[in-house]
């Protein structure tokens, strides 16, 4: 764990010195392992191990973008970001929405006209962008839809899991 | 050529006897789509393949069980079409280049202007204010006109149905969903968000901003956009939209009924004759009809406000 601390402190000071702002200081403690898909249907909840990405990417703009204080890394963010302060908010879910496309959701973006943002994904792509996008890049980290969530017998059901196999001419031109 | 005028003036002919007292909108030249239309933005570089969508629209609208699992990648082997049976399929391309396969996904792309609609001389199809076009089951007389004129051979022939041979396609959800604002089941399960669901406008401006964003990412288009007049699902892609199965060859103004080849027109022919005249019997007979079809209470929603 001590390392960890030595890596957060590295990474708050970097962060310090383009923001010098306390509110890194006041950022969420930093959890070892997380429950992910908590409220999965389809697939199981399932134990994400920060503590080891935290190790294996030391980065943590990789994931949070310059939300924990880190130099944000995507150049595409940099334009705008590169002296960004940390956010008050760091989980995900605090920004990227569960429901990205209901009627409230598209309403209540179509009144924010100033917003610049307005892109701005929902939680489950966010998530399996950052993850899979990484992990299909790195090569080592798992891809396949139940590599990180097996499937709850609902997720079976809804894949007509039992049917593997049987002909794969589903859905051939008539 | 002179045949295909004729049949043609038959189609049109058709059409405006079954036209009714409802304003088509062919008949408004370049017609923007309803100001509150939705649509899907399909950004390509996202999907990864996974056939979510085809499951979650398999089960939405209590499609038959399917031949095989929706997570076999076997049915990659194939370009594969819509059908009656599958409303939406993923396709793979692009699977030698070394930047790594592209997916696409394929259903009704829901013309601002459809050719279904105006071929359809039984008025079985709606365009609705949301933006999708649905049929009533009930009125379909299972000509196949639709079939025939559509620019991305869309529509799907039930042939198991001897009794009530319907088209069936993607009806954005419509009864279950967009009626109610709620995106369609493919866009609430995929994982990747690779399906963007807002209004129509708004895709359009987001897609072209990520573009301007990320240059790198994109060829500069935005497919559906302006094709036959516009259409509600709209695509992103990293390629050339010619390498991904797109017909990269129709113009920009809305197909009216011109029916693509003759070739194309035989099986037509056959079946127009009994069509038209049971199509015209059923649509006096369903003058006051209120069955339980995908557009009983939208049927007047169809004229141009
Ligand atoms: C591999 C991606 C990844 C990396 C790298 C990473 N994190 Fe996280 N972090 C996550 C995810 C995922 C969560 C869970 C967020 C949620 O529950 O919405 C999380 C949660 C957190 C939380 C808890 C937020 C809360 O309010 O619950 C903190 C604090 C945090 N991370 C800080 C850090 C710091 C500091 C670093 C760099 C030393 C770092 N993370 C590196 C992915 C990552
Ligand atoms: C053209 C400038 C620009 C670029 C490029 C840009 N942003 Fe932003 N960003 C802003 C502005 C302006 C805000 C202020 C909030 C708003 O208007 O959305 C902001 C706010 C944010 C916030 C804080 C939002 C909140 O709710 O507190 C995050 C996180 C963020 N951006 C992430 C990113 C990421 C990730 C990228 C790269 C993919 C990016 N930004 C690219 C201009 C930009
Ligand atoms: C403070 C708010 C905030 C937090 C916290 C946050 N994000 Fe974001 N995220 C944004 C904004 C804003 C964007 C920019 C969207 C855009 O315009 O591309 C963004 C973009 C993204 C993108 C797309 C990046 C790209 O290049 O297009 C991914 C993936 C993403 N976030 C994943 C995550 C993950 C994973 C976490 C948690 C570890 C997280 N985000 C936490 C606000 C946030
Ligand atoms: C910036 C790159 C990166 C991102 C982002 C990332 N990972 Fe990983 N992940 C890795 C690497 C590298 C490994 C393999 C290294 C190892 O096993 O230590 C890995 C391994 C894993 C493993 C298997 C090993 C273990 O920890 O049990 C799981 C599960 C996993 N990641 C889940 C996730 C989830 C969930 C997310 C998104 C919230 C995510 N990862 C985001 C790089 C990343
Ligand atoms: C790297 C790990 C990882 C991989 C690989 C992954 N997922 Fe997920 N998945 C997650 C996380 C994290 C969540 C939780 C997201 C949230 O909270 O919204 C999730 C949630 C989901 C959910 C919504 C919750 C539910 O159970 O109903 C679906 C659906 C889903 N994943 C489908 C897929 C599919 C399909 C694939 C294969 C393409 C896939 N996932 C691969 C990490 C992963």
């Amino acid at each position: 764990m001590s390392s960890f601390k030595h890596l957060l402190v590295a990474a708050l000071s970097i962060g310090a010195i383009s923001v010098s702002s306390p509110a890194a200081l006041q950022c969420a403690p930093v959890p070892d392992s997380i429950t992910l898909n908590q409220n999965g249907k389809l697939f199981s909840p399932f134990t994400f191990n920060h503590a080891k990405h935290i190790q294996s990417i030391k980065e943590c703009a990789d994931c949070h973008h310059h939300t924990t204080g880190t130099l944000v890394t995507d150049p595409n963010c940099v334009r705008c970001h590169q002296n960004s302060s940390p956010t008050a908010v760091v989980s995900c879910k605090g920004c990227h929405l569960a429901t990205p496309f209901s009627p409230e959701t598209l309403a209540a973006k179509r009144a924010d006209k100033q917003r610049f943002h307005l892109d701005k994904m929902g939680l489950k792509g966010a998530m399996h962008q950052s993850c899979i996008g990484c992990h299909n890049k790195v090569g080592n980290g798992p891809t396949g839809c139940q590599d990180c969530h097996p499937r709850t017998k609902e997720g079976s059901a809804f894949y007509s899991s039992n049917r593997k196999g049987a002909k794969p001419a589903h859905a051939e031109e008539e | 050529m002179k045949r295909r005028n004729f049949l043609k003036a038959c189609l049109i002919g058709g059409t405006t006897i079954a036209l009714g007292k409802t304003n088509k909108g062919w008949a408004s030249g370049s017609f923007e789509g309803y100001p509150e239309a939705m649509g899907v933005l399909v950004d390509t570089t996202r999907c990864i393949g996974c056939r979510s969508c085809e499951a979650a629209c398999n089960k939405e609208q209590k499609l038959p069980e399917p031949d095989t699992s929706f997570d076999d990648p076997a049915v990659f082997e194939h370009e594969r079409r819509p059908t009656s049976k599958a409303y939406t399929v993923v396709n793979r391309y692009q699977k030698e280049q070394p930047s790594g396969p592209v997916y696409r996904k394929v259903q009704c792309n829901h013309c601002n202007e459809p050719a279904c609609l105006t071929s359809c001389f039984v008025n079985a199809y709606t365009k609705t204010k949301e933006g999708a076009v649905i049929y009533n089951s009930k009125i379909c007389v299972g000509c196949r006109n639709c079939m025939i004129a559509c620019p991305f051979n869309v529509p799907g022939y039930d042939y198991d149905s001897a009794t009530n041979p319907i088209v069936k396609k993607c009806i954005l959800c419509y009864d279950t969903r967009l009626k109610y604002g709620k995106p369609p089941a493919c866009v609430e399960i995929c994982p990747q968000e690779a399906l963007t669901f807002g209004h129509r406008a708004d895709l359009i401006k987001l897609a072209h901003e990520r573009i301007r964003a990320t240059p790198e990412r994109y060829v500069d288009h935005v497919y559906g956009e302006k094709e036959v007049g516009g259409t509600s699902w709209l695509y992103l892609a990293p390629v050339g939209f010619d390498k991904l199965g797109f017909d990269t060859t129709l113009s920009n103004d809305p197909i009216i009924s011109n029916v693509k080849d003759f070739l194309g027109m035989v099986p037509m022919v056959l079946s127009i004759w009994p069509a038209l005249f049971s199509g015209i019997h059923l649509l006096c007979k369903n003058q006051e009809h209120d069955g339980h079809g995908h557009d009983t209470d939208s049927n007047q929603e169809d004229t141009k406000p």
